[in-house]
């Protein structure tokens, strides 16, 4: 069962883009027709989270229901409908682990465990160091190269129990971890290496 | 037209119908929960299946448009087991808590439930619970209950006006609830509670009172606002225990006003339930009826024909009134009215009453409708109307009708051209001056069905006379009377007024109006006032020989400053005639009985009426309806709108800069009945003072 998804308990008073951010929302808004300003509601809502450490308080939305002229309900429930927006605080790193079935029997379990043993925390959760964010997510589209999960912007496939104990530990120190395969896969050929177009360019090891 | 058949029964639909419909015409009763004939579709219950031919599925009735040569199946085995697996997707999550359940009995998904639901259920897992929602004073949340039908979110959105209700989250942390749990802002807030087709909203002030089979039904009109719309009393014993909507196209479709549902609770406080008499230390103290009317009969013998004036209150019934005027009559008095707030219309027209023109809503509640661009003049729809309102808006979103407001402030829920609030305005447009103006005259001119809303705030002014000179110029300029379209309409509030203008209680040669008799009471020269439950009218600064009685339900203002106190019946406790702002003339039922010594008005004045030696010519109601009818005949049309055309309206008189307003400062309490109303008193601290949502928010959670 997923989270319950509430509003953050401590809300900020004030939320503004920022000058930088004012300038891309008229780009944004320029694609869509003058009396629809409301199709906008998406790159502006994902804006204001990138804006304000990925999270989106109220005052955000309000914000947002402004710009594109809509009432506050409409963007707050588009907002909660998404789970890629996050209406509480969240860690620096905010993982998003797929759940869903070629994940799960290609061993997901494993990786929540793994993330469960490191960092003590599970679904919707958010670790003593504040860092590190757990949420399990649906299908995110990496289903070739499951099991996977999602940390702020970036794909890491063919994870395990070990691969992911990998990732956190060089997370925790600082560090940005290569993205895409933990076993080194290029694009999505089998495991054990390409069985077809095995000429041309392909450098995969 | 569109031919399908229908359980092998032929029908023919208009273009754009859907199956359902078309299921309807054929006579085929299709369950459903998301689809309501008056909200957008929305598709989502599922429950409304039906087998088409040659489609690999089921299909959803109520969003499918109906097609040429369509063959549909409403009973077959296909259908039913569609139905049953919605069902029990639709119960997994819903408690079985019908026995503490204030819609067990009047519920849509038990009684389909019979028809549709499995004896037992296959679910072993967790039921979901959803925290309860503050959605104010009105409305009582179980959200548990609810299965997403979202009628409630597109009636707040669609026809309320008011989008601040939605489905937030998804999947099974989906939850309906109010933009950071506000209560819902709208007139119209208690009609989710009768949209909900399951009891997840209810009615808060109802809660655990009564049980629906346990309801005496009585088919009745409402008194709140001057609609007239169509309720349902519910009463259990002598109480009445809720008020609902009925279904009436022409006036108030499904919908009714909060204060109309919900200010039944003052009928149940402050009520006057035997006659008082002003003793010699200036104070009220319970007397019989024959004291009382033995003190009248002193008082009145004492005054001159001419010093002995009447008022009449804005809940005043037809026969009341009449009865009253022909007490008047022979005593031989002339002073008399029944416009409590001054207001100049009816007598404006020259003939005073008695079918004379233009004092109607004219164009019919119905024809906001069809009309092509509105101009309000003092006066403010929603709060004076909330229904008329609703069908305003209804026009701005099906035919973007442009509606301009001269005075008044506020959101009325579509989008209004601000044309200021001087009144002078008006006749500036008349002489071709102000280019804000033209375009009002233009879009009126040019409109097919112009319409000009004329509220109270606009006629009960010292200079109303000019602004109605000045509309009647406007009117005549735009075309505003066509052979079959007149839209010319004053807005009335009251329930009471427009039958006692139809009735001509309005002042006789020589007579006083309002103002006039409220001065002359403080001058001395009006030394009898019968005071027929006028409670709005300042009459505390009388002069201190004159003599005031007060017949009325409640001991509010009039009751006060009274010398005399008769109780009378309060609106559910009578069969009364009362008239709306359209002139529709239509009968309310007894609900009730009226508490204690109180009786309906006119039986008070007819019974006076021999003590004074005046003996009116009926002894029973059916007796003064025929007497009332031969003197006005247009009271026998029942349920009629009327259309009156103005003529000659008000007089050349110089319009003063105050600026326009609606008269009603405070939708939810108008009357003696919705200020002695507790309800009506959380509404005003939730809505009217901006702290809505703290104490509203309860017993949530």
């Amino acid at each position: 069962m997923s989270i319950a998804r509430r509003i953050a308990d401590d809300q900020p008073t004030h939320f503004a883009f920022s000058a930088e951010n004012k300038q891309k929302i008229k780009v944004i808004l320029a694609k869509y027709p003058k009396s629809h300003k409301s199709s906008a509601v998406l790159p502006l809502l994902d804006l204001a989270q990138r804006q304000h450490d990925n999270w989106l308080p109220t005052k955000a939305i309000e914000e947002v229901a402004k710009i594109c002229e809509m009432p506050e309900m409409r963007v707050f429930e588009v907002a909660s409908f998404y789970t890629m927006f996050n209406l509480r605080p969240v860690g620096k790193y905010f993982i998003q682990a797929c759940g869903t079935t070629p994940c799960w029997l290609r061993g997901s379990d494993a990786v929540m465990q793994c993330i469960k043993d490191k960092l003590n925390i599970t679904s919707g959760e958010t670790s003593a160091c504040g860092n590190f964010t757990l949420l399990e997510v649906e299908c995110l589209g990496a289903c070739v190269n499951a099991p996977m999960v999602q940390i702020n912007d970036d794909y890491y496939e063919d994870l395990d129990y070990n691969s992911m104990a990998k990732l956190i530990n060089q997370l925790q120190q600082g560090e940005t971890p290569q993205s895409g395969s933990m076993a080194g896969r290029q694009g999505s050929e089998p495991a054990s290496g390409a069985t077809s177009l095995k000429q041309g360019d392909s450098d995969a090891s | 037209m569109i031919k399908l058949t229908i359980d092998d029964i032929e029908v023919e639909v208009e273009d754009g119908a859907t199956i359902l419909q078309a299921c309807e015409t054929a006579g085929k009763e299709i369950p459903r929960f998301c689809y309501h004939e008056k909200l957008s579709i929305a598709g989502n219950c599922r429950m409304c299946l039906v087998e088409m031919e040659r489609a690999p599925k089921p299909i959803a009735s109520c969003a499918m448009p109906a097609g040429e040569g369509m063959v549909i199946k409403t009973d077959s085995n296909m259908v039913q087991k569609a139905r049953e697996g919605v069902m029990e997707f639709m119960l997994i999550n819903h408690p079985l808590d019908c026995p503490i359940c204030d819609q067990g009995g009047e519920c849509d998904l038990q009684d389909q439930a019979m028809g549709y639901g499995t004896a037992e259920s296959r679910y072993l897992e967790p039921k979901r619970a959803v925290e309860n929602k503050a959605m104010g004073p009105l409305i009582s949340t179980i959200m548990t209950r609810c299965i997403h039908c979202t009628r409630c979110v597109r009636f707040a959105t669609e026809v309320a006006g008011v989008p601040e209700l939605g489905a937030i989250g998804r999947g099974e942390d989906m939850e309906i609830t109010t933009y950071l749990e506000q209560a819902l802002a709208s007139e119209l807030s208690g009609n989710v509670v009768d949209l909900c087709p399951v009891g997840a909203l209810t009615s808060r002030p109802y809660a655990y009172q009564a049980r629906s089979w346990e309801l005496t039904h009585t088919p009745s009109i409402d008194v709140m606002d001057g609609l007239g719309c169509h309720i349902r009393v519910d009463s259990r014993g002598n109480q009445v225990m809720r008020v609902l909507p009925r279904h009436n196209d022409d006036i108030n479709e499904e919908w009714i006003s909060d204060k109309t549902r919900h200010a039944i609770d003052g009928l149940l406080a402050q009520r006057l339930d035997r006659p008082y008499l002003r003793g010699r230390d200036g104070r009220l103290a319970a007397a019989s009826w024959d004291e009382a009317f033995t003190a009248i009969k002193k008082a009145i013998k004492k005054a001159k024909a001419d010093e002995i004036g009447a008022l009449t209150g804005d809940l005043a019934d037809a026969e009341a009134i009449f009865a009253l005027g022909q007490l008047l009559d022979k005593i031989g008095t002339p002073h008399r009215d029944c416009r409590q707030d001054g207001a100049v219309i009816g007598s404006a027209t020259g003939t005073g009453g008695k079918g004379a023109g233009g004092y109607l809503f004219n164009s019919g509640i119905n024809g906001v409708d069809v009309a092509d661009a509105i101009l309000l003049i003092g006066t403010n729809p929603r709060s004076e109307a909330p229904v008329l309102n609703a069908r305003i808006r209804q026009n701005w979103l099906n035919n973007g009708v442009r509606v301009f407001r001269l005075g008044g402030a506020g959101d009325l829920t579509y989008p209004l051209v601000e044309l200021g609030d001087d009144a002078r305005v008006l006749e500036q447009w008349c002489d071709g001056g102000l280019n804000k103006g033209s375009a009002v005259v233009n879009a009126l001119k040019s409109a097919a069905r112009p319409m000009v809303i004329l509220g109270q705030g606009a006629l009960n002014r010292p200079d109303s006379m000019g602004i109605l000179h000045a509309v009647g110029r406007l009117a005549e300029q735009v075309d505003l009377v066509k052979e079959d379209w007149n839209g010319f309409n004053v807005l009335h509030s009251t329930a009471g007024v427009v039958g006692g203008l139809m009735l001509g209680f309005l002042p006789q040669k020589g007579g006083f109006a309002t103002p006039d008799m409220v001065r002359a009471l403080e001058h001395g020269r009006l030394k009898v006032l019968y005071n027929l439950g006028a409670d709005e009218v300042d009459l505390s600064r009388r002069h201190s020989d004159s003599f005031i009685i007060y017949q009325g339900s409640h001991g509010d203002r009039g009751a006060g400053c009274a010398d005399v106190v008769l109780p009378a019946a309060a609106w559910p406790e009578k069969d009364a005639t009362y008239v709306n702002t359209e002139g529709r003339v239509q009968r309310a039922n007894r609900a009730t009985f009226p508490p204690g010594e109180a009786r309906e008005d006119w039986a008070i004045i007819r019974a006076l009426s021999a003590v004074l030696g005046k003996k009116l010519g009926f002894d029973d109601l059916g007796g003064l309806r025929q007497a009332m009818i031969s003197a006005v005949p247009e009271f026998d049309e029942m349920d009629k709108p009327r259309s009156l055309k103005p003529k000659k309206l008000g007089r050349k008189q110089a319009i003063s800069n105050a600026p326009l307003q609606t008269h009603i400062k405070n939708f939810y309490m108008t009357c003696p009945i919705s200020r002695a109303s507790v309800t009506m008193a959380e509404c005003v601290k939730a809505f009217v003072y901006e702290n809505a949502g703290e104490d509203a928010g309860e017993d949530a959670g």
